[in-house]
């Protein structure tokens, strides 16, 4: 029984991280309608960057970090100005496709400046297992995992009550509701935009740096994009809570079916088994656990 | 002045709906066959052949498929390599399996199991649009390959997965050289633009243009919703299985699973986005842009002596964007610059 929790918590702890980068998505995609395929290539640019800075300027990480924040912000300026400006107005699927010409562009960006050689980056939490947990329950729960999710956590809350509370934060859900009425009163879509690109490249940082140090910086971190996709599409694409939630089953259900259907089946099963599982619930619910409800009129 | 249809009249209705209606286009049409069937494969070498024009029609083909379904049908995929790695692992098995099987009945079946599973995955997109299907297509795509890696049944038991196409023969006569495979192809692919292209002048193109363009509007005015997708996902999906088959058969020879992987299914989508969405003539010219591409961009980093390393980071940034300087410049793609030109060239030599 205890190894079936070990899984579990170790699956919801993975799914935190999901849901970080998921978090990064709905952020876009609710005040702009965007879908941002390239988020998986910011997360790479950030976590790369950082290391990068560090390699070759001798910094230290703490450093590094401000310097990578500036950088992400600046990226993100840029693709608010040079992508998504002249796009205003296209239909939603040629922003999606601007953005996996985005995350092919990031990508080769990134290896360009900074090498494409894998990376390691040494965050100062250990990767031990928790001693209460072990001694008391006998589960093995990483140290690390268990920081990265508090601190995941603690992203939340903050972009929570960024949204709820402050000035910029109303001025986002304006812009989410309805573009032109927002600008007709007065709020200027654009810089709106150009904070909301900054704040994705900051998650993107965040998420970067923790599955960084965790998987190494390279390339397959690009990949996170494609596991946070089945997260949004449980969530819902419009709601943070849908994407933590989400992030929490994909994260548990893709480590349990991978330790107990995968050796019935060959293993390896963890690629498509959170899609599949999206697609069939989209069957009962099509608009995700916590997404609008889709009404179409003629 | 040279591309004009003034006095072509027109006296029955078969001339009227014929599918290239003025008679310069039907000229170009037939002598780029011709130059394509008769003078391409004399002055061409064999690396000319079987590395750009081979995998030209190859490609060409594929992004045929995504724009039946993407262009014309609406339905946004990315799982268009999976779709081919049906067609050319069922070929593949049927020819293996079935003594005696003309090798292009084995490519019509491995079409008709892509189309088949097409359907499966087609299913969602009744109850979900937009960006959710196109994630969901991400399914198809991650589902197939590692089916494809680990049922053996499917790969032949061949320990790594790694299949080798057999050779292609039809009546006793080998197509194994690359002009000879260049030339089946080249047929494949034109007769299957052409039924491609009647397909969409019929009710069936005119059924998937009206759900592309409302779907709840033509629910209500009587197209059969159900029908007109899974239609779609099916004739898309057999063109996809038929290329997949040809990349196996014609171009790589012996293939893994992997090799139709989702950057594979980018590469199309990027073909029929810089093409044009929603021509068929769109799917060619991204073939044909997407294929030379790299092949000049290492000309000119070798030009320039650089690294490998940096030559592959700068294609990837170039891909990058090209795709956005398209979808912001000309998102209907080359296509559209043809069109342009054409009535330009009606015009010529005044401006109006």
């Amino acid at each position: 029984m205890s190894f079936f929790f070990e899984v579990l918590i170790g699956g919801l702890l993975s799914g935190v991280m999901y849901a970080l980068v998921a978090i990064g998505f709905v952020l876009i995609y609710k005040a702009s309608g965007v879908f941002n395929f390239a988020q998986g290539a910011m997360v790479f640019f950030a976590a790369l960057t950082c290391v990068g800075i560090m390699d070759k300027f001798g910094l230290s990480l703490w450093l590094a970090i401000p310097a990578t924040m500036v950088a992400m912000i600046i990226l993100g300026l840029a693709i608010e100005r040079v992508v998504l400006r002249p796009l205003v107005n296209q239909p939603e699927i040629a922003l999606f496709m601007a953005t996996i010409g985005l995350a092919f562009f990031i990508e080769g960006l990134a290896q360009l400046l900074w090498g494409s050689q894998v990376h390691k980056l040494d965050l100062p939490i250990e990767d031990v297992p928790l001693q209460y947990l072990l001694d008391n329950f006998n589960i093995i729960v990483s140290q690390f995992d268990v920081i990265a999710a508090a601190i995941c956590g603690v992203m939340v809350i903050v972009l929570a009550l960024l949204f709820a509370k402050t000035k910029v934060g109303r001025a986002l859900r304006a812009v989410a509701d309805d573009h032109q009425a927002a600008l007709a009163v007065g709020i200027p879509l654009q810089r709106i935009w150009a904070v909301l690109w900054a704040v994705a490249g900051l998650v993107a940082m965040v998420a970067g740096l923790l599955w960084g140090a965790r998987n190494g910086v390279q390339f397959a971190l690009t990949f996170i994009a494609l596991k946070a996709l089945p997260v949004l599409i449980l969530g819902g694409f419009t709601s943070v809570p849908g994407a933590i939630v989400g992030g929490l089953i994909i994260g548990a259900s893709e480590k349990l079916a991978e330790v107990y259907i995968g050796p019935l089946v060959g293993g390896g099963i963890e690629g498509w088994f959170p899609y599949v599982l999206a697609l069939l619930f989209l069957l009962v619910r099509p608009e995700g656990l916590f997404g609008e409800k889709i009404i179409r009129r003629i | 002045m040279f591309y004009r249809e003034a006095g072509q009249f027109k006296t029955s209705y078969e001339a009227d709906g014929q599918i290239l209606p003025i008679r310069q286009d039907r000229i170009a049409l037939f002598v780029t066959l011709a130059v394509a069937l008769l003078a391409l494969p004399l002055i061409s070498s064999p690396y000319m052949l079987s590395a750009i024009l081979i995998p030209f029609l190859i490609f060409a083909l594929a992004a045929l498929g995504l724009n039946i379904l993407t262009g014309y049908a609406g339905q946004l995929s990315l799982g268009t390599a999976a779709f081919m790695a049906v067609g050319a692992f069922a070929s593949y098995n049927f020819v293996a399996r079935i003594p005696g099987i003309p090798v292009l009945l084995a490519f019509v079946l491995g079409g008709l199991c892509a189309a088949m599973v097409g359907i499966a995955f087609g299913l969602p997109s009744l109850r979900i649009r937009g960006f959710y299907l196109a994630a969901s297509t991400l399914a198809t795509q991650f589902f197939v390959v590692w089916c494809l890696t680990k049922i053996p049944w499917l790969t032949g038991h061949s320990s790594s997965g790694v299949i080798t196409a057999q050779k292609m023969e039809i009546l006793g006569y080998a197509f194994d050289t690359p002009e000879r495979k260049y030339v089946l192809v080249l047929g494949v692919v034109a007769f299957m633009a052409l039924l491609a292209k009647n397909m969409l002048r019929s009710n069936v193109g005119r059924s998937w243009m009206a759900v592309r363009d409302m779907d709840v509007a033509a629910e209500v005015i009587g197209f059969r919703l159900m029908r007109t997708k899974l239609l779609a996902f099916a004739v898309s999906s057999f063109y996809c299985g038929v290329a997949g088959a040809l990349y196996a058969f014609a171009y790589l020879g012996t293939v893994e699973p992997e090799a139709y992987n989702l950057d594979l299914s980018f590469r199309i989508l990027f073909m029929i986005i810089i093409g044009g969405v929603g021509s068929i003539l769109g799917s060619f010219l991204g073939a044909a842009f997407i294929v030379l591409l790299p092949v000049f961009l290492n000309i000119l980093a070798h030009g320039l002596a650089l690294p490998t390393s940096v030559a592959s980071n700068l294609e990837l940034m170039t891909f990058g964007a090209l795709i956005i300087f398209f979808l912001i410049v000309e998102p209907h793609g080359l296509a559209r610059l043809w069109q342009i030109g054409k009535e330009k060239l009606r015009l010529w030599p005044f401006p109006h």
